[in-house]
């Protein structure tokens, strides 16, 4: 009896987020794929899909929204897992820690806007360059510029797993290869870069998933030179009331989202540090 | 002087500080090639310091450490001729068995058939032959302590650092391996440093034991020396059980404690020199009051197995610790006695090489007085 009033406590704990979850992520992803299979009097169809693959232009951006996710993941791994290296051997990593966290409490808008401060033409990066006699240069609206603003918002998301996946390695084991002779490049790469690959897939989803998806900075910043998913998911809600082939993009883009998570899972936890408990 | 073996490894005046804390005093030693050596003390003694310090894991403050003759104090960890075997193993969870075995030969970069002959021969010392595919969660604490044993040994080492390696195991496990790694030492003929704050395990594996305290070593020798002859009081207390008293050195041979003249086999004090005097709980026997060197009283009695240990106070309030084969009644009064060989006297604040010099004259003395 007493395991069955406990049963029953826990679910009444779970009704607030049950019912966000049915009104909020359930709900809507019916819809989205209710709207991508019919017409909008309601028949059945797959014509919205044979529209998107049939579609050189979709099929464009779609390959864009992966190539520049791809890029966007591929420069903040590159900065991200020296600075998480470093970070964790200095002594107040903490608070280094929270330095890097600190942008992404300021809303994204608020960020991309200071970006356009920046580096419009009469903006900060102009001036400064002005100085030394150089005429003011097109910084915005290219496809550098997007990827700076990308990787700079980014980059927290990628160096918080990262670091949490180094920090939970016994510092002993760094001691013990070296011990064995190993210098410290051979420990990076076959003791530390093996046992932080937690972290690095995380940090991999945190950032490609998300990326895949931008469409406000690729306008802002990209000056919607950089088309990706998100900008034609927005295009047709917003601009061209086309909900069902909107709906048919979200779908495709959740699709994609899942392949990735599934691609950089932890196949098998070899880590050990979480399964550590099993003989001990 | 011209025939001294060169030490594999020697510290001269070597010191280790941390801002103003100093972790190890002035430390010389000298290591021989092929000896199981032993650093034991309580923890904060500067046992491992001095581990980390020959491993290169630490760097000294001042003073030079030798290894074959040459000065190694900016040689790194990596480049070593010596392998460490940590008190939590640290294997790497990244790898099976094999591979933590093989990890330190193919950094040397040996062939594949050279490293899997060497993994082989290494799991078949530490008899996990059958375990080189297992993962490393899969093993005990035991299995993994060979592990960390067979990695270390893989890359053929002069010298072997054993970090406090059996704490982790169960007392039956430690027994065994106490056993092992001895017989390990000496059928590959390497130099041992075995660290421990356990003085059972120091006195049954070494050739000689360095007691260390407050950074600094209390005294060196062989585990006879250091469990017969303590040099003072922390040496006397730590290693095994002792009765310390004081009392006072009459003349050479003589000594006075708990109000009565005892002979003894000490000599070259001062006369009337006060001293603390140690005598070994086993070397006390019971006996009638009317025959007893001493009269004390029974207060506590334990069963442990192979003894009784006895609490025991004489009239002065003086407690004794005894080992007894046989039971005895609780307020009952009796007698203890000894021979004066098991009484040990020690000076307050002798230096090691006064001791050491203290008891070469008096011994050559009275090899004379044999003669």
């Amino acid at each position: 009896m007493m395991t069955k009033s406990k049963r029953q406590r826990q679910l009444f704990y779970l009704i607030p987020y049950s019912i966000w979850l049915i009104l909020f992520v359930v709900a809507p992803l019916i819809l989205l794929l209710f709207q991508s299979l019919t017409t909008p009097n309601g028949h059945f169809t797959l014509k919205n899909y044979a529209t998107y693959f049939g579609s050189g232009t979709y099929l464009r951006m779609t390959f864009n929204s992966v190539w520049y996710s791809f890029l966007i993941t591929a420069i903040t791994l590159v900065i991200s897992y020296p600075m998480a290296y470093l970070l964790n051997q200095l002594k107040q990593k903490q608070f280094w820690l929270l330095l890097i966290i600190l942008p992404t409490w300021i809303n994204l808008l608020l960020k991309t806007y200071a970006f356009i401060g920046l580096l419009s033409k009469s903006g900060t990066v102009n001036n400064f360059i002005g100085l030394f006699g150089i005429v003011p240069q097109q910084l915005l609206f290219s496809d550098w510029s997007f990827l700076l603003v990308a990787a700079y918002i980014e980059i927290p998301f990628m160096i918080l797993p990262i670091f949490n996946s180094l920090a939970e390695i016994n510092p002993r084991l760094e001691q013990a290869s070296r011990d064995l002779g190993a210098n410290k490049w051979q420990t990076l790469k076959r003791i530390i870069l093996p046992l932080s690959m937690p972290g690095v897939k995380a940090g991999i989803q945190a950032v490609f998933i998300p990326s895949l998806s931008l469409f406000m900075i690729t306008r802002l910043i990209g000056g919607n030179r950089v088309i990706t998913l998100g900008t034609a998911i927005e295009e047709h809600f917003l601009v061209t009331q086309n909900w069902q082939l909107g709906s048919t993009i979200g779908v495709i883009l959740i699709v994609a989202m899942v392949i990735t998570m599934i691609l950089t899972r932890d196949r098998i936890r070899r880590t050990g540090r979480k399964r550590g408990t099993l003989h001990e | 002087m011209a025939n001294v073996p060169t030490a594999i490894i020697e510290f001269k005046n070597v010191g280790l500080s941390y801002d103003d804390n100093e972790v190890l005093k002035n430390i010389d030693l000298e290591l021989e090639a092929g000896k199981f050596y032993t650093l034991l003390g309580p923890s904060g003694s500067g046992k491992t310091t001095i581990l980390n310090l020959i491993s290169g894991q630490l760097t000294a403050t001042h003073g030079d450490i030798l290894f074959e003759g040459d000065i190694i104090n900016n040689v790194p960890v990596e480049k070593r001729n010596m392998n460490t075997v940590f008190q939590d193993y640290g294997l790497f969870p990244n790898m099976n068995v094999f591979d933590n075995v093989a990890f330190g030969p193919s950094i040397k970069g040996m062939s594949k058939s050279q490293i899997k002959t060497k993994v082989a021969e290494m799991l078949d010392l530490v008899k996990l032959s059958e375990y080189a595919d297992r993962d490393i969660n899969e093993l005990s604490g035991g299995q993994r302590q060979r592990v960390a044993i067979a990695r270390a040994l893989a890359n053929d080492p002069e010298v072997l650092l054993l970090d406090e390696p059996l704490s982790a195991l169960d007392y039956k496990l430690r027994k065994d391996m106490q056993y092992e790694l001895r017989e390990i030492q000496q059928r590959l003929g390497i130099t041992f440093v075995f660290v421990t704050h356990d003085q059972e395990e120091a006195l049954a594996m070494s050739d000689w034991i360095f007691v260390m305290n407050d950074g600094v070593i209390q005294q060196n020798g062989s585990p006879e020396d250091i469990y017969d002859e303590p040099i003072n009081h922390f040496v006397a207390d730590f290693i095994g059980e002792s009765n310390i008293l004081e009392g006072i050195m009459k003349s050479d041979y003589l000594v006075h404690f708990t109000g009565k003249d005892f002979e003894n086999v000490d000599a070259g004090m001062r006369p009337n020199e006060r001293v603390e005097v140690v005598i070994r709980p086993e070397d006390l026997d019971l006996t009638t009051v009317e025959n007893g060197k001493l009269i004390v009283t029974i207060d506590d009695q334990s069963f442990r197995g192979d003894y009784y240990e006895i609490t025991a106070i004489d009239d002065d309030g003086n407690e004794w610790q005894v080992q007894a084969t046989n039971k005895s009644l609780v307020g009952e009064r009796v007698g203890l006695t000894f021979d004066p060989e098991d009484i040990h006297i020690m000076r307050f604040n002798e230096s090691e090489d006064d001791f050491d010099a203290r008891l070469e004259s008096y011994e050559d003395d009275s090899n004379d007085d044999e003669k």
